[in-house]
């Protein structure tokens, strides 16, 4: 292994938290679910509020999300990220953090998120389940919305509408994946979804938007996490085994579908060679795949885009099951956005599960020997890609 | 060019904002012409329309009249409305259509035969009256 670049394992993820229940539904505010987590983070390092002296969060009822957490949290951050790429904005976040950690600008930065779309759906209060209409003087709402195409779903359907067409990827294998997921969500008791289910049952879900239907689709639940990350040296004197990041990268594309160069291939392309780069690794090297699944095509482009399998062979790649328990690539242990949880931004419990397979804590769901796991953010329709590569002190 | 009218029973669409940049490409609508904004340093056509080419950063930027003509991309039909506008109208087919001046345009395939487009067909524009007398450019198959 070479480890050339400057950045490679310089930082580790040292704790991490969520919240999620059976249920999908969480009590408790937003505001009082970050704070939870964080501290929860922080006792599962080692460490106390005390020592956080860098925050990032990415959404806030206010104007300026880390800003506000801060006041909340009565700490004087040095370092502070309110970057937002959608589900993919933790990714981002760590990738940023991991930077500012090396060059000395902080030492103890938390990434946190909660959302509770599914109580306040039910509350009335409005939230991420509450349905668009009025149209903002925006590209998307005077170019796309006109046209009545469900977000994001219609995104994502068109999306594999075109790689159905390029390259004769059919439902049944998009299927797979989804069925892939339950077998990891059927050993998490947290999972909200946890009955196997077989390709028939996919096809035989109500269409939602062609070719998408609904067991293609991820869910609508409450939800919270928080990962601290600190330096390498300070790292090992911590509670837990580190997770260090050995290589991240990021790329943009697009806001709007319309606007996305190809639909059959994604920024992963660029923010997995960057990563893969860093890190001294190649795909092969990978024990453990975290990949938001936003739709079980999200899944297919990114094996392709991630090097796992050749542009367009993501279809015939998934069809015999590798993504699922015994399966030679598994990912998404915990079943993923399509059934453990998914409040609108599933990127920080891809990092989450990601650190507890490298620590084997994962018990029924633990993939043996897992030294190396990869964990891919995608936010927006396909629009911000952003790769993290962890590994374990034997792979530092 | 052909008019589309509102299905029957379905409300008005909101009305799409007016940017300053799109200006030109809204009033052309009213006469049901399809205009693309082009760069003649690039000599190529941008879409949505913006303040500077997103190649070159010029902006010297003109609008030609397009073909109307242009190949679906990408399709899918909604199963449920996107937005409260399109109650009724489902199901209803979105795509992607790539037009013979090169722009992509997100839009609906509309007509008898809608709901069998498939990437790859070839479409022409075709226009919905919206309530302020602009019109909103859709697409229909066009009969091999
Ligand atoms: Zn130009």
């Amino acid at each position: 292994m070479i480890a050339t670049d400057p950045f490679r394992a310089r930082t580790a993820i040292v704790g991490v938290a969520d919240a999620v229940d059976p249920s999908g539904e969480l009590d408790g505010t937003v505001r009082s679910l970050e704070v939870r987590m964080i501290r929860e983070a922080l006792t599962d390092a080692g460490l106390t509020i005390a020592d956080v002296d860098g925050v990032a969060s990415c959404i806030s009822p206010g104007w300026a999300p880390s800003l506000e957490l801060a006041e909340y949290l009565g700490i004087a951050p040095r370092w502070t990220d309110s970057t937002q790429t959608g589900g993919s904005s933790f990714e981002v976040q760590v990738q940023h953090a991991a930077a500012a950690i090396a060059a000395g600008m902080a030492e103890v930065v938390v990434v946190v998120y909660a959302a509770t779309p599914k109580s306040s759906f039910k509350r009335g209060t409005g939230g991420f389940g509450s349905r668009q209409g009025v149209l903002a003087p925006t590209p998307s709402g005077e170019f796309e919305v006109p046209y009545g195409m469900r977000m994001p779903m219609g995104a994502y359907a068109l999306a594999a509408s075109r790689h159905m067409y390029e390259f004769g990827t059919t439902s049944e294998q998009l299927a797979q994946i989804a069925v892939d997921s339950r077998t990891w969500s059927s050993l998490n008791p947290r999972a909200r979804l946890r009955e196997p289910i077989t390709v028939d049952d996919v096809l035989a879900s109500p269409m939602q938007a062609s070719p998408l239907r609904k067991l293609d689709c991820c869910l609508m639940t409450d939800g919270a996490g928080a990962v601290v990350l600190t330096s390498a040296e300070r790292a090992r004197d911590l509670r837990r085994p580190p997770a260090y990041i050995l290589g991240t990268g990021t790329c943009t594309t697009h806001a709007m579908v319309s606007e996305m160069p190809d639909l059959t291939t994604t920024g992963a392309v660029v923010s997995g060679a960057d990563a893969y780069r860093q890190a001294g690794l190649g795909p092969s090297d990978v024990d453990v795949l975290q990949l938001y699944d936003s739709f079980t095509i999200t899944i297919l482009l990114l094996l392709e885009d991630l090097g796992f399998c050749p542009k367009g062979e993501g279809g015939p790649f998934v069809a015999e099951g590798v993504l699922g328990r015994g399966g030679s690539h598994p990912a998404n242990t915990t079943g993923g956005g399509l059934a453990y949880t998914h409040p609108g931004m599933f990127g920080i419990f891809l990092l989450v599960e990601a650190v507890r397979q490298l620590r084997g804590e994962c018990g029924d769901r633990q993939v043996e020997g897992a030294e190396v796991a990869l964990a891919h953010g995608s936010g927006g329709v396909l629009s911000a890609m952003s790769t993290v590569i962890l590994g374990t002190e034997a792979t530092r | 060019m052909t008019v589309v009218p509102r299905p029957d029973g379905t409300r008005e669409r909101v009305s799409p904002p007016i940017s300053t940049e799109a200006e030109p490409f809204w009033d052309a609508t009213r006469e049901r012409t399809l205009l693309v904004q082009w760069c003649p340093a690039c000599d190529r056509g941008i879409h949505f329309p913006r303040a500077a080419c997103p190649t070159c950063l010029g902006d010297v930027l003109e609008h030609r009249p397009s073909t109307g003509e242009g190949v679906v991309y990408a399709c899918s039909t909604m199963a449920s409305p996107g937005n409260p506008t399109m109650s009724g109208r489902e199901p209803y087919v979105v795509a992607l259509v790539d037009l013979d001046e090169g722009i992509r345009m997100l839009t609906n395939i509309v007509g008898e035969d809608a709901a069998a487009v498939a990437p790859g067909d070839p479409v022409r524009v075709a226009w919905e009256p919206l309530e302020d007398a602009r019109h909103l450019p859709v697409f229909v198959r066009i009969k091999a």
